[in-house]
């Protein structure tokens, strides 16, 4: 039987496993999934059904409604965000130092264990 | 004084899908009316990804949001639709075998043969600050557009945000204030470089007030702003009295007045039939994103072909005596002539 893309648990890419990314929802829940690398935070919140993300423009990083905020411990090495995302934020709300439109942060090796929050409202 | 405007059909949104509808509905003699809570054509195209390229538009291998628009509004051009932008229609009423009354939030009313919703993912409308009860004061004290500017006059203001509308309104409206306050969450400004340092100018000259940070609460009464606490990126608290406040910080899409019209609804999306995209009531049509059936895809193609289809079932109701012929536009005279090009 051939191994099936969306197995989860042990799947490997090339031999390295999958990045796991850790999605808190404001209410406290707690989601620890897989996601593929060059992928975005934005996608696998989606394809994980995550609440909190709306991405209403599909990650074209123009309706600032899939805001998270990246855990002080990992903000440092998720980055800032770039000058245009920066002015999209303007459109968010109870933006902090260390949030992020999720559809600007692209999956790496590096993220794995990366721990995200997600806002109760995306303004609707 | 109302307006009542006579037309063939009412074309509810005027995104790809409100725009190519004008073409199918031309071809067969239909006039039409568009109207779109947006000031531009184009819909999520021309809002959302003007710049961004599509890639999936038969024949077309390349194009951008904003292109396709130009595009379908060159496309449309010998059917002369008439645009009525900047306003949402609120009512829609069956009044009648092949008679209903469209109305928008401007006043204007509609007589048309046939109802086309080609509402896409709903109205873009203003998205409103996440203040706890921020929605006693909406159209009240809190205001997210400026219809009339004496309005404001002699108020204390507080316009936030930090692009284009949060910077003209601060400079259209600094002139007649008591005081205006503008409070961005950053000090640097997307907007236009001319707006910002004219606003920068305002600010030096004692003219205006600049407050870095994010609006987290109101007090008032009655739906009367008394002030507002605005929170510092250093996390001190300040509070800003005034009397009306603008929020600028965008727009999202939300299905809005669709669901008061009497209309089936199924997960705010109008299920329709595949033959003619009608809705449960006949004469109106759903078309484009906004409706849905068995297979349903969220694609402007889809949509256009919608459009075709909606097209030949309302000219039953524009033009019930009369038989419709098929015909294609490059072999057709008649067709030819109304595209202008025979
Ligand atoms: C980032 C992004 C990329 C996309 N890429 C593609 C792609 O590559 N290929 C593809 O086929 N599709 C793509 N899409 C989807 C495509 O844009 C939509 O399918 C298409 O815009 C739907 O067209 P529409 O005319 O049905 O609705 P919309 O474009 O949503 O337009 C509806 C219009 O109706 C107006 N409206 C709604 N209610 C009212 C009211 N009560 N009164 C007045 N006006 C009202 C709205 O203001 C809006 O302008 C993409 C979408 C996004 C967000
Ligand atoms: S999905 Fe729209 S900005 Fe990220």
């Amino acid at each position: 039987m051939k191994e099936r893309d969306d197995a989860a648990g042990s799947q490997r890419v090339n031999g390295a496993p999958m990045p796991k990314i850790i999605f808190i929802e404001h209410d406290g829940t707690r989601h620890t999934v897989e996601a593929e690398i060059g992928t975005t935070v934005m996608e696998t919140a989606l394809r994980n059904d995550i609440g909190g993300i709306v991405a209403e423009c599909g990650g074209s990083c123009t309706c600032a409604t899939c805001l998270v905020h990246v855990d002080e411990t990992w903000s440092p090495i998720v980055g800032p965000p770039s000058p245009e995302e920066e002015d999209m934020l303007d459109s968010a709300f109870e933006v902090k130092p260390t949030s992020r439109l999720s559809c600007q942060i692209k999956v790496t090796a590096a993220l794995d264990g990366l721990i995200v929050h997600t806002p109760a409202y995306q303004g609707r | 004084m109302n307006e009542t405007i006579k037309t063939d059909v009412v074309i509810i949104g005027a995104g790809p899908v409100g725009l190519f509808a004008v073409f199918e509905l031309g071809l067969l003699d239909i006039k039409a009316h568009l109207v779109d809570i947006l000031d531009k054509v184009g819909g999520q195209c021309a809002e959302l990804y003007p710049e961004k390229p599509i890639y999936d538009i038969p024949g077309i291998p390349y194009i951008t949001g904003q292109g396709l628009t130009q595009a379908l509004m060159e496309q449309i051009k010998p059917f002369k639709p008439t645009f009525h932008l900047g306003e949402m229609v609120t009512t829609v009423e069956k009044t009648g075998e092949a008679a209903f009354r469209v109305g928008t939030d401007t006043g204007k009313i509609f007589e048309c043969k046939a109802v086309v919703i080609a509402a896409g993912g709903g109205s873009f409308q203003p998205k409103r600050p996440p203040i706890d009860g921020i929605e006693a004061y909406e159209e009240k004290s809190v205001f997210y557009a400026v219809r009339k500017m004496e309005h404001f006059r002699d108020k204390r203001l507080l316009v936030v945000g930090g692009g284009d509308s949060a910077l003209d309104w601060t400079l259209n409206l600094q002139p007649i204030a008591r005081r205006l306050t503008l409070v961005h969450r950053r000090n640097e400004f997307r907007g236009a470089p001319d707006s910002v340092n004219k606003m920068r100018a305002l600010v030096a000259a004692g003219g205006m007030d600049l407050k870095i940070g994010q609006v987290t609460a109101l007090e008032g009464s009655n739906g009367m702003l008394a002030a507002a606490t605005v929170k510092g990126n250093d996390g001190s608290l300040s509070r800003v009295e005034c009397d009306a406040m603008l929020p600028f910080f965008g727009l999202t899409m939300r299905l809005g007045p669709v669901a008061q019209w009497g209309v089936k609804m199924e997960n705010e999306l109008i299920p329709v039939d595949t033959a003619a995209f009608e809705s449960n009531i006949p004469g109106l049509f759903a078309i484009g994103d906004i409706n849905t059936y068995p297979g349903k895809l969220k694609l402007i193609l889809s949509g256009f072909h919608e459009a075709a289809l909606m097209a030949q079932k309302a000219y039953r109701y524009v033009y019930p005596d009369k038989k419709l012929v098929f015909q294609y536009t490059t072999s057709s005279t008649s067709l030819q002539k109304k595209l202008g090009v025979a």
